[in-house]
């Protein structure tokens, strides 16, 4: 075997400051791991470590705490929007954000983050959506698709008794105060790369000082969609991607002259 | 300062402001919405930060955020508006963060009345929200104490890293009397210890309510019910009234207690010797002073403007060791002081124990009244 002399080489890829170099209890294929690697990348990169405060919510994400390095604050089910409320009018100068799933964002706090995006609370939202309650073994959403199967929706989701997904992302962009919303996917690495700058911009958005920005990214539940991780991530791409397309929904003018 | 005439809901949210608050988040409710209409105007108007909230949920999580900032942070609500906010004091208190709530109590259950009542003694006395922990709650009788109480709320609640509730009903909300101002206080600058600022690594804070670890979680419990043991040892607070010579006691809270004591003041004037013991703390409950009272006394009647809910508390303390009566009124109507010395003329005229629950028997001599 050839040892490598990595000394004169260039570093390109490397674990960010901003994540705790411990493994995570989320399921083996599950999406949480890339998104947190994006805040994590982004925060170190815009160099807002050493003032920022996260807002963890209730869901599977409710130990996001123990993952990023630097001050953390965890939230009631679905209140997130209103905590980083107050953290952020009583520190403007820190930089605020919440990180939520489907059912914590738009089910029990549909109320709470209407109201934050209304206000153009100058907040950034990173919410994940996998069409299911992952956390208490996989029930059914808000966000679950017409005839998925759920642990709460055996026979499939029957929109006649149900009703139909609800679209964050197209509901929040009718706010006036929403300065940056978007939808990106995590399935495949070029879709990764895009949700990065979507999450950059929403950053940009609030050190801006423009408002509200949310990023919804699609994510795979591969445990409580009973698939292998490689299945699970293309049944994200060919069932929920038409349901949910990816897109900027809303962009402040002064964001789409910014180069990321 | 000279006495001025405040309004009840003004002068608690002044005080609040004098006493270095630094951030308000409120909701309207009947019969509190002065203290919201008048933190609007006058936090902004001194650089502080005033928000309307989108409900009672989001005014209390908003202090969740504001209190884990380690600023002075408060809210203010009504009865329904209390019950909406359960959630968000348990969540508070697990995290041990300092806050102060005012609940200006009406009637209920439900939506109930606008009236005056003291239907949230056993919501926050016995409560907050799910979980074993304790509000501290004290109940002032008028709108100078109420100054005076929620004045002092802030440094007892950081004292304990505590929920500090100030629990009035809506009459004191709403009636103007003379009050004194306390002194305006610096605003903190210093960030606490505790409280999360935006720092990485090694200075990072987290604060959290939620630990998946049963012997970890017994034994925060155990530090905040030490925590607690320290509040009883030092908050207790009360007022007696005529006592000395006393031979009937009555006992009651807030404006149930201020009525009372006009009913006393007419009975003394008569030749009947009773008194008035007023809890000024009902979370430290002052204990020891109704142990004395039922060791040394033959009659007590407890007044409240609830259903007799703090009668059950008095119940566990005498032990029936001394005869106690009930009077209440429910709903959002309160007594007459009329009614409380026709009581007290009753007891006189016939103290012997009473035979049953006083509830039982307060019922039977209500109801007719309730019905006429």
């Amino acid at each position: 075997m050839v040892a490598l002399d990595i000394k004169d080489m260039e570093i390109v890829y490397r674990h960010p400051d901003s994540l705790v170099d411990i493994s995570t209890h989320y399921c083996p294929g599950c999406t949480h791991g890339i998104a947190h690697r994006l805040v994590a990348e982004v925060i170190d990169e815009m160099g807002l470590a050493k003032r920022t405060i996260g807002v963890a919510s209730v869901g599977c994400s409710a130990f996001s705490y123990n993952y990023f390095d630097f001050d953390f604050v965890q939230s009631p089910h679905g209140r997130a929007p209103a905590m980083a409320t107050g953290v952020k009018r009583s520190r403007p100068d820190r930089i605020v954000f919440t990180y939520q799933g489907d059912g914590d964002m738009i089910s029990i706090g549909a109320g709470e983050i209407i109201a934050a995006a209304g206000r153009g609370e100058n907040i950034t939202v990173i919410f994940l959506n996998n069409a299911n309650y992952g956390m208490t073994g996989g029930q059914m959403a808000p966000t679950t698709l017409p005839g998925m199967k759920t642990t709460s929706s055996p026979n499939g989701r029957d929109v006649e008794q149900t009703g139909y997904p609800i679209l964050a992302s197209e509901l929040l962009a009718t706010q006036q105060g929403a300065s940056y919303i978007a939808r990106r996917s995590l399935h495949d690495p070029k879709n990764i790369r895009m949700a990065k700058k979507a999450i950059r911009l929403a950053f940009e958005t609030q050190v801006r000082g423009l408002g509200f920005s949310m990023v919804e990214l699609l994510s795979t539940c591969p445990t409580n969609w009973h698939m292998t991780p490689a299945n699970a991530t293309k049944w994200l791409e060919e069932k929920m991607l038409p349901y949910y397309p990816i897109g900027d929904y809303k962009v402040h003018p002064e964001l789409s002259e910014l180069k990321v | 300062m000279a006495k001025e005439l405040w309004k009840g809901n003004e002068a608690f949210a002044e005080a609040a402001i004098r006493a270095g608050l630094q951030a308000y988040f409120g909701y309207p409710i009947t019969p509190q919405t002065e203290a919201l209409e008048y933190m609007s105007a006058r936090m902004p108007e001194l650089g502080r930060v005033f928000l309307q909230a989108e409900s009672e949920l989001g005014a209390i999580n908003m202090v969740y955020g504001a209190a884990a900032t380690g600023v002075r942070t408060m809210t203010s609500t009504s009865s329904p508006g209390t019950s909406l906010m359960m959630e968000g004091l348990s969540y508070i208190a697990a995290t041990e963060l300092p806050m102060v709530l005012v609940d200006v109590v009406r009637g209920g259950p439900g939506l109930g009345t606008i009236s005056p009542s003291q239907g949230d003694y056993n919501q926050m006395v016995h409560g907050g929200g799910h979980g074993d922990y304790y509000p501290i709650v004290m109940a002032p009788a008028g709108v100078q104490e109420t100054v005076d109480m929620v004045y002092g709320m802030f440094d007892i609640a950081e004292k304990y890293r505590s929920i500090g509730v100030v629990m009035l009903d809506g009459s004191i909300g709403q009636m103007i009397e003379p009050a004194e101002m306390p002194p305006m206080l610096e605003v903190r600058k210093d960030i606490p210890e505790w409280a999360v600022r935006g720092g990485a690594g090694k200075d990072k804070r987290i604060l959290t309510s939620i630990n998946l670890d049963p012997a970890e979680m017994e034994k925060m419990n155990l530090r905040l019910l030490k925590r607690w043991k320290e509040v009883e040892k030092n908050e207790v607070r009360f007022a007696e009234y005529y006592m000395d010579d006393a031979k009937i006691a009555i006992i009651g809270n807030g404006t149930a207690g201020r009525i009372a004591l006009s009913a006393v003041r007419t009975a003394r004037a008569a030749g009947i010797p009773v008194g008035l013991l007023r809890p000024i703390s009902l979370r430290p409950f002052p204990v020891q002073a109704v142990q004395e009272v039922a060791a040394q006394l033959d009659n007590i009647l407890v007044v409240e403007m609830n259903a007799g809910m703090m009668l059950e508390d008095i119940l566990k303390i005498v032990q029936g060791k001394t005869s106690v009566e009930f009077y209440g009124r429910i709903g959002g109507v309160m007594p007459y002081p009329e009614e409380i010395l026709a009581e007290i003329q009753r007891i006189a005229a016939n103290p012997a124990p009473i035979k049953g629950h006083p509830r039982d028997l307060w019922m039977e001599r209500i109801e007719p009244v309730i019905n006429q």
